[in-house]
C-alpha cells in the first residue's frame, strides 16, 4: 500500500456509513462456478448427509441429531420488531460446495479454482499471502465450504489454532468437543438449533495461554449458490492471558428471492484474556422495493468465564433483508468487561433488530453498550438489549448510550433496552435519544460552503463515529476496498 | 487545639502520609503547602475521617482527644470542618434542609434544642452576607449548578453556619478570581478569633496574603519537611520547592 | 377457586362462571348504558383470557396468581357500614378541598360537601348518573378503555355496576380541589371492580386528588378503570395517592385522551401498597397538547409496584415528559415499563421519559424498560433510565458537616423522590406529600393508619 492505513481509514470514516446507506449494492455479482449443492429439504436424513460429506465422528452426528430434533418442538420467535416473511424450511438447500470439483478424494481442495479466487480478489480479500493485507489472517467461506485460510503455518508456529470448522474436527476433534455448543446451547432458540443441525462451515479459533495473536484473524463469508441457507459456526477460545482480535465479513449476490443466513458465534474467554470481534455485515439487502435480500438471523456470544476476561463487539451492520442479531456477553468470570459497538444502517424496506444482552455474574463486572441506528427509506430500525445484573454480582457496572437518527418520514427508530437489577451495588446508566440531522448543523455546513447532501454525509459519518473508530484499523482498510468495489463501475 | 502525632495513612495500600507531626494551638492559622501529589488533601481528608483513607500508625488528638475512632460526623460536631476542595453537587436537597439539617446535628450533639424554623433563616441571612451569597443561590440544591467561586463561597458560608473550632481550607483559593479570593479570604478573616484555628492548604502565597499564617510548613512526600515564618511561604513563592528537597537531602 | 385444571384455568374459569351465572344480578344494580357493554367485553375477555407471564405488558406481575383466589363481591349492593368521617378527617393545610368518598366501588352520598359547586359540574355515582343521563355519558363510556385492548377492561367492563364520574363542563374553571378518597371496607375477603369518568370539556379546567386507603384487614383485589377526558385548551391536574395496606391488590388502568392545546399533569404516588400495577395510557390527539406524566414508588418489605405506561403521540406538536422515580428497600420488587410511540404523522414531537431508581436492600429488585418507537423525523425524543444507589460523596460531604449517616441517607433518597413531588402543583399538598415522604422513610409511616394525607 502506498498510502498509510491511518490515513485512508479517516477518509473513508467520512464516507463510509453514508456510501453504504445510499450507494447500489456492489456487491451483487454471481460466481460462474460449478457448485455441488443437496437436494432441497430438511430431515434427518439431510442431517447424516452433511455429516457424512463432512467426514464428521459420531458425536457429532449425535449433536446435530439431537438439535434437530429439538428443533421441531420450536415455533419461530416473534417478539422482534420484525415483519418476517414465511420461510419455507423444505424450500432450502442446506449444503453447497463450490470447491466439490477440484476435491480429491481426501475431501480437501488441490488447487482452488481460480473463479473463486477472483470472487474474492474482486471482494478485496486476496487469498494469496504475498498480497494480503499487512497483518492479517484470512479463512474464505464461500456458502457451506471454507476456500482457504491464510497464515495456517505462521499461526500454528505459536500455537495458534485457526482453521475452517471442517477442519477443526477432523484435526482437534477434542478442543472442538471441549467447547462446541457451551456458549450457545442448542436448546438456546430457535435458529440456534436450526444452526446447530444443519451447521456447515465456518472458522475454528484457539489461541493457547499468554499468546497474544501476532495479526488480525479474520473470516469472509459469502453466499453464492441460489436457493440454499448458510449454517456457518464459528468457535473461538482464547486461553489465559491470550488476546486476539477477529474481524467477520459478509456479503451475497443479488437474488430475487430471500436467503437464509442462520449462523452461530461462540467465544470462551478465560482468565485475563481479551477478545475482540469486528464484523461488517453487507449482506445483500434486498431492492429498493424489497424484494430478495438475505435473512441474518444470527445468534452470538462470549462467555467471559475467568478473572478479568475482556470481550468486546463492534459491528457495522449494513445489510440483510432482516438482521435479528444480539451479540452478547456473559460476564462471569470476577472484573471481567464486556464492550459492545454497534452502527446499525438500515435503508429502503430493510429491517433490523439488534443490540446485545450483558449478563452480569462475577462481582465488579462493568459493561458499556454504544448503539447507534440510523433508518433511511422506509426501513425500521430498532434497538433492543437486557442488561441484568444477577444476585451475587456486586459493584456491577453498565453505561448504555442508544441513539437513532431518522432520515426521512417513512422510517421508523425503536429503542427497547431491558434493565433487571438484583443487587443493590449495581449502577446501570441507560440513555437514549432520536432525532433528526439538527437543521442548525446543516445550516452551519452550507454557510461553510458544503452542499447539502455531503453535510448530510458528514453529520451522519461524525454521529457514527465513536463506533467506527473501534473498528481495528486494518479492518478499516478492508472496507476501503469494499468501497472500491462498490464504486467500480460508477466512476470511469 | 490539634495535635498530629507520626501519623501514617494509606490509600488503596499505597502509603500516602509517612509519619506527620503537626501542632496547632487555638487561635493558631497554619498554613500548609506542598506541590500536587504531597499528601496534602490526603491529610486532610483523614483529619476529617473520609472512609478511602486507612491510618497505618500514629495518632490524631482533637481538643487533647483521639478522634481516630470516631465517625466523620461526630468529628463535624467536635467543630472540625472541612472546606472541600471539589465540593460535591447533591441535586434536590436544597441548601436551606441541608444547612438546616447541619446546624441541628451540632446543637443535638452539644445537648441544645433545635433552632427554630424563624432564627435559622435569620441567622441564614446574616451569614450569607459574609461572602456575599446571593439568596437565590441558597434556595437552589447543593451546589448544584454553582460556579466554582460560588462553591467556594458556599464552603465558607457553610463554614460560618457551623461555627467550627479548627477549619481546614483545602485549596479554597484554587479557581478563584481575585475578587472571589477577598471575599472568601475576608469572609474567613472576619470568623476568625482567638478560640479558632485553621489549616489553610494552598500552593500559592496568594491566599496567605490575606489570611496571615503564623506558622508555615512544607509536606513533601507525605512528611513535614520544613516548618517555619510566613516569610517561608515567600521563600517558595521564589524558590519553588527543589531547594528544601535537597536541603532535606532528597 | 376448586382446584380443577391448572391454576391457569381456574383463574379465569371463575370469572367465566361468574359472569354467566350472575349476569341478571349484575345488570339489575347497574346502569343500562354499562350493562350494554357487557356482552362485547366478555367476548374479548372469553378471546384474551388472563395475561400470563409471558404476555409482554404483563411480564412484571403475576395476573393468574392475583386472580386465582377466591374473593367475595358485592353483586346485590349490600351497604357496608362506615363513617367516612370518623376515620377520615381532611386537614391538608391549606388545601380546603371539596371531599368526597367512595366505599369500595359506591359513591358515598350521606356526607356531602356543603359548598355550592358550579353549575354544570358533576360529581357523582357513576351508575345514577349513567341512569339519569346516559346521553351525557354516552361518548364516553368505555370509548378509551377498550375491552379488546386489555383483559383488565374487558373483565373491568363485564363486571363493573358502580363507580364515580367527575364531569367540569366547557369553560367552567374550578377553583377547588375536588378530592375523592377511596376507601377499601369489607367484612371479608372482598373484590372490587370500580370504573370511573372523568370529562374536562373545552375550556375547563380541573384539579383531582384521588387517594386510595384500605380500612379494614383484609385481602382486597381492586380492579379500577378510569377514562380521563381532556377537552380542547382544556386543563386537568390528576394525583393519585395510594396508602393503603400491605394486602390491598390494585389493578388501575387509566387511559386519558387530550385534544388540541389541552394540558394535563398526572402523578400516580405509591406511598404504601400490597401490590400495585397501573397501566397509564396516554394518547395525544390534538395539536399542541402537553402531558406531564409522573410517578413515584417508595417499596419495602414484599411490596410490589409495577407501572406500565404509554405516551401515544398521534399528531404533531406534542409534548410529553415522563419521570418515574423508585425507592426499592428490604424484599421490594419494583418494575417500570414506559413506551412512547410517535406515529408517523406526529412531527416537532418532544418527549422525554425519565426513570431513576434506588436499591438499597440486596433483596429488592427492580425491572426497567423505557421504550421509544419512532416514526417520525422530525422529532425530538429521549429516554433514560439508572438504577443505583446513594452518591457516596455526597454521603461523606454531609457527614463532614455533622449530619449523621442514617440521616444523611435519608435526607439524600427524600432529594430523590422530591423531584416527582416537586412536579406536583398543588403547593399545599406538594407540602404535606414532602413531610409524608419524610416520615415514610424515617419508617413512621410504616403501616396504613387510615387517611395520612388528610389526617
Amino acid at each position: 500500500m502506498e498510502e498509510s492505513p491511518i490515513l485512508n481509514k479517516k477518509q473513508n470514516d467520512n464516507e463510509y456509513v453514508r456510501q453504504v446507506a445510499q450507494q447500489q449494492y456492489a456487491f451483487g455479482f454471481t460466481t460462474d462456478v460449478e457448485t455441488e449443492v443437496i437436494p432441497k429439504g430438511l430431515s434427518e436424513d439431510v442431517v447424516r448427509l452433511i455429516s457424512r460429506k463432512k467426514g464428521e465422528p459420531e458425536w457429532l452426528l449425535e449433536f446435530r441429531l439431537k438439535a434437530y430434533r429439538h428443533w421441531l418442538t420450536m415455533t419461530a420467535p416473534t417478539w422482534a420488531h420484525l415483519r418476517m416473511p414465511e420461510i419455507d424450511y423444505q424450500d432450502i438447500s442446506y449444503y453447497a460446495d463450490p470447491t466439490a470439483k477440484a476435491k480429491k478424494k481426501d475431501g480437501k481442495p488441490e488447487d482452488i479454482d481460480p473463479e473463486l479466487m477472483k470472487t474474492f480478489d474482486k471482494l478485496g480479500i486476496p487469498l494469496e499471502e504475498r498480497l494480503a493485507l499487512s497483518g492479517t489472517a484470512v479463512d474464505a467461506v464461500m456458502d457451506s465450504v471454507s476456500v482457504k485460510t491464510t497464515f495456517r503455518e505462521k499461526l500454528s508456529e505459536k500455537g495458534i489454532i485457526f482453521c475452517s470448522m471442517s477442519e477443526a474436527v477432523r484435526e482437534h476433534p477434542d478442543l472442538v468437543r471441549q467447547y462446541l455448543g457451551t456458549v450457545v446451547t442448542y436448546r438456546d432458540n430457535y435458529f440456534a438449533a436450526l444452526n446447530s443441525a444443519v451447521f456447515s462451515d465456518g472458522s475454528f479459533v484457539f489461541i493457547p495461554k499468554g499468546v497474544r495473536c501476532p495479526m488480525e484473524l479474520s473470516t469472509y463469508f459469502r453466499i453464492n449458490a441460489r436457493e440454499t441457507g448458510q449454517f456457518e459456526r464459528t468457535l473461538i477460545v482464547a486461553d489465559d492471558d491470550a488476546y486476539v482480535s477477529y474481524l467477520e465479513g459478509c456479503t451475497a449476490p443479488m437474488r430475487d428471492e430471500n436467503q437464509l443466513h442462520a449462523a452461530i458465534v461462540e467465544i470462551v474467554v478465560m482468565n485475563r484474556a481479551e477478545v475482540k470481534y469486528s464484523t461488517v455485515q453487507n449482506w445483500y439487502p434486498g431492492d429498493a422495493q424489497g424484494k430478495g435480500g438475505v435473512l441474518n438471523l444470527v445468534t452470538k456470544r462470549g462467555d467471559l468465564r475467568g478473572e478479568g476476561s475482556k470481550l468486546s463487539w463492534t459491528q457495522v451492520e449494513t445489510g440483510s433483508a432482516i438482521t435479528w442479531k444480539y451479540p452478547s456477553c456473559i460476564l462471569r468470570g470476577n472484573n471481567a468487561q464486556a464492550e459492545f459497538y454497534s452502527v446499525a444502517v438500515t435503508n429502503n424496506y430493510q429491517q433490523a433488530d439488534t443490540g446485545t444482552k450483558m449478563i452480569h455474574i462475577g462481582k465488579n463486572t462493568k459493561s458499556t453498550i454504544i448503539s447507534k441506528g440510523i433508518s433511511a427509506g422506509k426501513s425500521e430500525n430498532s434497538y433492543r438489549g437486557l442488561v441484568k445484573v444477577s444476585k451475587a454480582a456486586d459493584n456491577a457496572r453498565n453505561y448504555t448510550s442508544c441513539d437513532s437518527l431518522l432520515l426521512g418520514n417513512q422510517c421508523g427508530a425503536h429503542t427497547f433496552p431491558y434493565m433487571d437489577v438484583q443487587n443493590p451495588t449495581a449502577v446501570i446508566e441507560h440513555e437514549a435519544t432520536t432525532s433528526k440531522i439538527s437543521e442548525d448543523q446543516l445550516f452551519y455546513c452550507q454557510q461553510r460552503g458544503i452542499a447539502t447532501e455531503d453535510a448530510v454525509g458528514l453529520i451522519v459519518n461524525g454521529y457514527a463515529k465513536d463506533v467506527i473508530n473501534k473498528l481495528p484499523m486494518e479492518f478499516a482498510v478492508e472496507a476501503t476496498k469494499l468501497l472500491s468495489v462498490t464504486l467500480e463501475g460508477t466512476v470511469g | 487545639m490539634l495535635e498530629i502525632k507520626n501519623l501514617h495513612a494509606t490509600i488503596n495500600g499505597k502509603e500516602i502520609l509517612k509519619g506527620i507531626n503537626l501542632t496547632v494551638r487555638d487561635g493558631e492559622v497554619h498554613a500548609l503547602m506542598g506541590q500536587n501529589g504531597a499528601g496534602k488533601s490526603t491529610l486532610s481528608n483523614v483529619i476529617v475521617g473520609h472512609p478511602a483513607y486507612e491510618v497505618t500508625q500514629g495518632d490524631i488528638l482533637f481538643n487533647g482527644k483521639s478522634i481516630l475512632s470516631m465517625k466523620p460526623e461526630e468529628r463535624a460536631c467536635e467543630g472540625i470542618f472541612l472546606s472541600f476542595q471539589q465540593p460535591v453537587e447533591i441535586p434536590g436537597v436544597s441548601m436551606v434542609n441541608f444547612m438546616r439539617a447541619a446546624v441541628n446535628a451540632k446543637r443535638k450533639y452539644q445537648g441544645l434544642p433545635d433552632m427554630s424554623a424563624g432564627d435559622f433563616l435569620k441567622v441564614m441571612r446574616e451569614k450569607r452576607k459574609l461572602v456575599e451569597l446571593n439568596s437565590k443561590l441558597a434556595n437552589r440544591s447543593v451546589n448544584e449548578g454553582f460556579s466554582g467561586g460560588e462553591k467556594k463561597r458556599n464552603e465558607i458560608f457553610q463554614m460560618a453556619m457551623l461555627e467550627p473550632t479548627l477549619s481546614i481550607l483545602d485549596e479554597t483559593d484554587s479557581g478563584l478570581d481575585v475578587d472571589a479570593l477577598r471575599i472568601v479570604a475576608e469572609g474567613f478573616n472576619t470568623l476568625r478569633n482567638e478560640q479558632t484555628s485553621a489549616l489553610v492548604i494552598t500552593h500559592y502565597q496568594r491566599l496567605l496574603d490575606y489570611l496571615k499564617p503564623d506558622i508555615v510548613h512544607v509536606l513533601i512526600d507525605g512528611r513535614i519537611l520544613k516548618t517555619g515564618t510566613p516569610d517561608l511561604a515567600l521563600e517558595i513563592e521564589n524558590r519553588g520547592f527543589d531547594w528544601i528537597r535537597e536541603e532535606a537531602g532528597l | 377457586m376448586d382446584s380443577r385444571g391448572g391454576r391457569t384455568v381456574s383463574a379465569q374459569e371463575q370469572y367465566i362462571e361468574l359472569f354467566r351465572e350472575q349476569r341478571t344480578l349484575i345488570d339489575r344494580y347497574a346502569a343500562p348504558l354499562m350493562n350494554d357493554q357487557r356482552d362485547a367485553a366478555f367476548e374479548s375477555f372469553l378471546k384474551q383470557g388472563l395475561p400470563t407471564r409471558k404476555t409482554e405488558k404483563y411480564k412484571y406481575t403475576d395476573m393468574q396468581q392475583l386472580f386465582a383466589p377466591n374473593y367475595g363481591v358485592n353483586l346485590t349492593r349490600v351497604d357496608f357500614p362506615v363513617n367516612p368521617y370518623d376515620s377520615f378527617k381532611c386537614s391538608v393545610p391549606n388545601l380546603s378541598t371539596l371531599l368526597y368518598f367512595v366505599v369500595n366501588d359506591q359513591f358515598y352520598t350521606k356526607a356531602l360537601p356543603q359548598a355550592q359547586l358550579p353549575e354544570g359540574v358533576i360529581v357523582d355515582s357513576l351508575r345514577s348518573v349513567a341512569t339519569e343521563r346516559p346521553e351525557l355519558l354516552k361518548p364516553y363510556y368505555a370509548q378509551l378503555a377498550k375491552s379488546d385492548l386489555d383483559p383488565v377492561n374487558a373483565l373491568n367492563t363485564m363486571l363493573a355496576q358502580d363507580g364515580l364520574v367527575i364531569f367540569i363542563p366547557r369553560g367552567v374553571r374550578m377553583e377547588r380541589t375536588l378530592q375523592v378518597v377511596n376507601i377499601l371496607r369489607s367484612d371479608v375477603d372482598l373484590m372490587v371492580n370500580r370504573r370511573v369518568l372523568v370529562v374536562v370539556e373545552e375550556n375547563a379546567e380541573a384539579k383531582l386528588l384521588f387517594c386510595d386507603h384500605a380500612s379494614d384487614d383484609r385481602d382486597f383485589l381492586v380492579t379500577q378503570v378510569t377514562e380521563v377526558f381532556v377537552g380542547e385548551n382544556a386543563h386537568l391536574e390528576l394525583y393519585d395517592l395510594e396508602s393503603t395496606h400491605a394486602k390491598s391488590h390494585r389493578i388501575a388502568n387509566t387511559y386519558v385522551r387530550q385534544e388540541r392545546y389541552a394540558t394535563a399533569n398526572v402523578t400516580t404516588i405509591t406511598m404504601h401498597n400490597g401490590l400495585t400495577r397501573n397501566q397509564t395510557e396516554v394518547q395525544l390527539a390534538g395539536e399542541n397538547a402537553e402531558i406531564s406524566l409522573n410517578g413515584c414508588a417508595v417499596l419495602d418489605k414484599r411490596q410490589h409496584a409495577d407501572n406500565n405506561t404509554l405516551i401515544h403521540h398521534i399528531v404533531p406538536s406534542c409534548q410529553s415528559n415522563e419521570l418515574y422515580k423508585y425507592v426499592l428497600d428490604e424484599q421490594a420488587v419494583g418494575a417500570f415499563a414506559g413506551m412512547v410511540l410517535v406515529d408517523a404523522a406526529a412531527q416537532k414531537t418532544l418527549s422525554n421519559e425519565v426513570n431513576a431508581n434506588l436499591c438499597t436492600s440486596p433483596d429488592a429488585h427492580m425491572y426497567t424498560q423505557p421504550m421509544l418507537e419512532i416514526y417520525a423525523d422530525d422529532v425530538k425524543c429521549s429516554h433514560g433510565s439508572t438504577v443505583g444507589q446513594l452518591n457516596d460523596q455526597a454521603m461523606f460531604y454531609m457527614q463532614q458537616r455533622g449530619i449523621a449517616k442514617e440521616d444523611a441517607r435519608m435526607l439524600l433518597k427524600f432529594a430523590f423522590v422530591g423531584q416527582v413531588i416537586d412536579s406536583i402543583r398543588l403547593e399545599p399538598l406538594r407540602d404535606r406529600l414532602h413531610f409524608l415522604m419524610e416520615k415514610r422513610f424515617r419508617g413512621e409511616l410504616s403501616k396504613c393508619e387510615g387517611c395520612k394525607v388528610c389526617n
